[in-house]
């Protein structure tokens, strides 16, 4: 399989177990990453600062998150925070958020949730514990690595509307992708989902079809954000989009009857088995693997 | 003397005639802010409380004032000075508006 085929050819399940897909369908159980393989972590939504009955212990969920990743033996090339870090832009949650994401044995990258930037303070926060020097405007950014083209975008905060790329960043991006070939792998971060999850929850990215429609002439190309607390998969053409668990609580699935969106208490002993984060390894076929903190 | 008089009564009629400030409470319940819509006199405040498990604001569209974010159980307060009407949204759920009209003049 050619490299550009890797990110293409992948399929996870929301309970953990994972499958790689070659031209044939599934073909195998995946295994963790072979030593030297080129694989990085997302993590996401940790709400430092949130202390209501879904979770009593944002911390520790994190740090249980984090030394799982640390326990990896085949380190990943980076971590990504996909965003909702702090649950509201206290400095002090900041400041704890940083103190547990600093014991990361891997580089680690954050993008900002909508939590993250509230306020007149919030972004300059965010900035200050999290902020990236090679970043454009609000902190979109790419680089190239392992033959793939990363892509962080930042679809919160735009004129204090959530759920917005704006058209200064989407100029940006046609004119980033533009110099990149068909052939090549794109993965894209951000925190709320580009697609139309649940708009009527603000689950969705108003602008976002823009930048949809400039990925697809991409072969394979892969969208990962956070925001809404639970996996959800989707396909549009070669472009595929995975959302990822947070480390602090779950949240209502879409379409729930009576459910709204925000925090959801599951039974103590169940929490762990619903919160997580995700390893994508590319080892050939890239394999990606949502695990709960109950399975680390 | 006299006219001294007529003034200090004036002034007691004029001051016995301005209403007090009032509070009004908003609460943040159900990702809504009830009642939807308030009208309330130059200098009057409005409380702001979040009775929800998730966190929310109450932040002016056109910036003028901001909550910033509340945690359940907490509350943000603020006068209104200056009449007209301001629509306001919770930055982290923006599908929430909430609508606030200030009628008359601060004295």
């Amino acid at each position: 399989m050619k490299r550009s085929d890797f990110v293409g050819h992948v399929a996870w399940t929301g309970a953990g177990i994972l499958y790689v897909l070659g031209a044939e369908g599934i073909v195998r159980a995946s295994a963790d990453a072979a030593p030297g393989a080129f694989s990085f972590v997302q993590i996401s939504d940790s709400h430092i600062g949130y202390t209501g009955p879904a979770n009593d212990d944002v911390h520790g969920t994190l740090q249980k998150a984090v030394t799982a990743i640390n326990a990896m033996p085949n380190q990943p090339a980076f971590v990504i925070h996909t965003g909702d870090v702090t649950h509201l832009s206290k400095a002090a949650e900041f400041d704890d958020a940083r103190a547990i994401l600093s014991t990361l044995r891997a580089p680690l990258l954050t993008i900002p949730g909508e939590h993250d930037v509230i306020g007149a303070e919030g972004p300059k926060r965010f900035a200050s514990a999290f902020g990236r020097s090679d970043a454009k405007g609000r902190g979109w950014s790419s680089w190239d690595q392992n033959g793939i083209h990363f892509v962080t975008l930042i679809n919160v905060g735009e004129g204090e509307t959530m759920g917005v790329l704006g058209d200064e960043q989407l100029k940006w991006l046609q004119d980033d992708l533009a110099a990149r070939k068909a052939d090549t792998p794109i993965v894209v971060f951000g925190h709320v989902p580009l697609f139309a999850v649940a708009p009527e929850w603000g689950w969705t990215t108003t602008d976002g079809t823009k930048a949809i429609a400039m990925l697809r002439r991409f072969k394979a190309a892969t969208v990962l954000n956070g925001h809404i607390h639970q996996v959800v998969e989707h396909t549009d053409g070669a472009i595929r989009f995975a959302t990822a668990r947070a480390t602090a609580f779950p949240q209502a699935a879409p379409g729930t009857p009576g459910a709204k969106p925000g925090p959801m208490k599951v039974a103590p002993d169940s929490l762990l088995g619903v919160l997580g984060y995700r390893t994508v390894e590319v080892t050939g076929p890239a394999t990606w693997r949502d695990r709960t903190l109950a399975q680390s | 003397m006299r006219t001294a008089l007529f003034c200090a009564a004036a002034l007691l009629a004029l001051t016995a005639a301005a209403p007090s400030p009032k509070t009004y409470t908003v609460h943040i319940r159900d990702d809504k802010f009830q009642p939807p819509s308030v009208t309330v006199a130059a200098g009057d405040a409005v409380s702001f409380i979040n009775d929800d498990d998730d966190a929310h604001t109450a932040t002016a569209d056109d910036g003028s004032w901001d909550s910033e974010g509340l945690n359940q159980g907490q509350k943000w307060s603020h006068t209104f000075a200056k009449s007209g009407k301001v629509t306001y949204h919770c930055t982290v759920h923006p599908f929430m508006h909430g609508t606030l009209v200030v009628q008359g003049e601060k004295k």
